[in-house]
């Protein structure tokens, strides 16, 4: 009986918290788009600026062979598994005012968040772009040596020729980087109506005992990470149909 | 340099030449001490048993692989990276790139600084692919493929074509359009080195027939002279198999 009164509680939690988001969301609540905006702002730039790193870092790695790559190699893909928190206190040891970037003032920012997601997310992207370019390189050697084609434009054709499994290496980081919550309340610190993003509410909501709303956060945040994935799939599909992938 | 198998019985100054070629892979010898002298134009098979080493050979003669020993020349002089690019090569197994089938073409004439999109429309009629220049290459059916690596590689107006099996797995009709462009590149002046088992490609396409064996060219003659009177006891095995004997 007692268990059974619980699972209707739960579903109960659920309901209202469905109905909730419902609400906020046709309401156009600007307390929530203000956390929705923020969320993809930092992530979006983020990502941005990890391919801006992440995709070169990769086709060097896939491309060059130098002294040293092997070590490179195991390095890029153990950062990818980088502890968020980590992250965030490095961050955190850097920007902070006795820190060596403290005269920034860059603390408690969306700046610093996008920076400690960009350094989440840059690994990730520096690894999986390595593999889909080596692979890539792989399948054109032969034929790139035959028609003598090398270094800078041997990487453009094989960046412009994984450019869909690439698009999904970078919706991949994306998703990564919206969905973390350790770094950027360590290194935004979770301000109202300044560097308040879903995860971030989400466990404020949460250790208030508001499940509702943090339920509500919740879905609009699962939400988001099923357009991402539907996109990744149309990107994929896409590509496949015309065996471009 | 001198032919060591009696199809050109005087010093060559022009041609392909390879002299005293060794590969060695993974502790095997697989090319032993190959000699082989072409001249610069014609027509030429390499044939022999499988494992023989031929497309081992033809990758050595274009350059794709560096024998541990031996030297190859062209006209005399040793094969420089200039004019290893005005070689190419088309594979087995066509290598496309992921684009349309005009992009295909465009990325090596791009590649040469040399676009042209009349040139391109004019090699795509030449090999039977006009107004298909859109379509994804790879969804081309096989004989297709294996037409547009042909374009490509004629795209650079190459001096040497190096061809592996390249009607291995295409239909009559297919394999057709590829001879035919042999033949006419033979009349254009260019030295077309062929890779092939088929008996009658071999008889209807070449010059001379240089027999692989044991990674070993073992004779060298001019196509009649080698299959009616083959003078190695390979060559004479080999052939046995088709009853030409």
């Amino acid at each position: 009986m007692r268990k059974l009164c619980k699972i209707a509680c739960f579903m109960q939690s659920i309901s209202e918290a469905l109905s909730l988001a419902v609400a906020l969301v046709l309401r156009a609540d600007p307390d929530l788009y203000e956390i929705v905006g923020l969320s993809l702002y930092v992530s979006i730039t983020a990502t941005v600026l990890a391919c801006a790193f992440g995709l070169p870092l990769g086709a060097l790695l896939a491309t060059v062979r130098f002294p040293g790559r092997g070590a490179a190699l195991v390095l890029v893909n153990a950062l990818m598994g980088l502890p968020p928190v980590v992250v965030g206190l490095f961050v955190y040891l850097y920007l902070s005012r006795s820190g060596p970037l403290g005269f920034l003032g860059l603390l408690y920012t969306p700046t610093a968040m996008i920076i400690a997601q960009t350094l989440l997310i840059t690994p990730i992207v520096a690894a999986l772009s390595r593999q889909v370019l080596e692979d890539l390189d792989s399948e054109y050697a032969e034929q790139f040596r035959s028609f003598a084609i090398s270094g800078w434009q041997r990487i453009q054709a094989l960046v412009w020729d994984g450019r869909y499994a690439l698009l999904t290496v970078a919706l991949a980081g994306f998703g990564r980087a919206v969905a973390e919550v350790g770094a950027v309340i360590i290194v935004g610190g979770n301000i109202d109506h300044l560097t308040r993003v879903m995860t971030t509410a989400i466990a404020l909501e949460t250790s208030k005992g508001e499940l509702a709303l943090a339920l509500a956060l919740g879905i609009v945040l699962m939400t988001l990470a099923l357009i991402v994935n539907a996109m990744v799939y149309s990107v994929r599909a896409t590509a496949t149909r015309a065996a471009y992938a | 340099m001198r032919d060591l198998y009696g199809y050109l019985d005087a010093d060559v100054a022009s041609g392909l030449s390879a002299q005293g070629l060794h590969y060695a892979s993974g502790g095997k010898d697989l090319i032993k001490d190959l000699s082989l002298v072409l001249p610069d134009s014609g027509v030429h098979c390499l044939m022999g048993p499988n494992g023989a080493g031929k497309s081992l050979t033809l990758r050595l003669l274009h350059g794709l692989l560096t024998g541990q020993t031996g030297t190859l020349t062209w006209r005399g002089t040793v094969v420089s990276a200039k004019e290893q690019a005005a070689q190419a090569m088309v594979f087995q197994k066509p290598v496309l790139l992921r684009r349309s089938v005009a992009a295909n073409v465009d990325f090596v004439l791009k590649s040469r600084r040399a676009a042209d999109p009349i040139f391109r429309d004019a090699l795509l009629k030449r090999v039977g692919l006009e107004g298909r220049n859109g379509q994804p290459a790879r969804l081309l059916s096989g004989g297709e493929q294996q037409r547009l690596a042909l374009a490509r590689a004629l795209a650079i107006k190459p001096r040497v074509l190096f061809l592996d099996e390249p009607t291995a797995s295409l239909d009559p009709a297919s394999a057709r359009v590829i001879e035919d462009i042999l033949i006419e590149e033979r009349e254009n002046g260019t030295l077309v080195v062929l890779v092939t088992h088929d008996i009658g490609q071999a008889q209807r396409l070449s010059d001379s027939v240089a027999f692989v064996a044991d990674g070993r060219v073992v004779e060298h003659r001019t196509t009649d002279a080698f299959f009616h009177t083959p003078t190695s006891q390979e060559a004479r095995a080999y052939l046995s198999n088709f009853m030409i004997l």
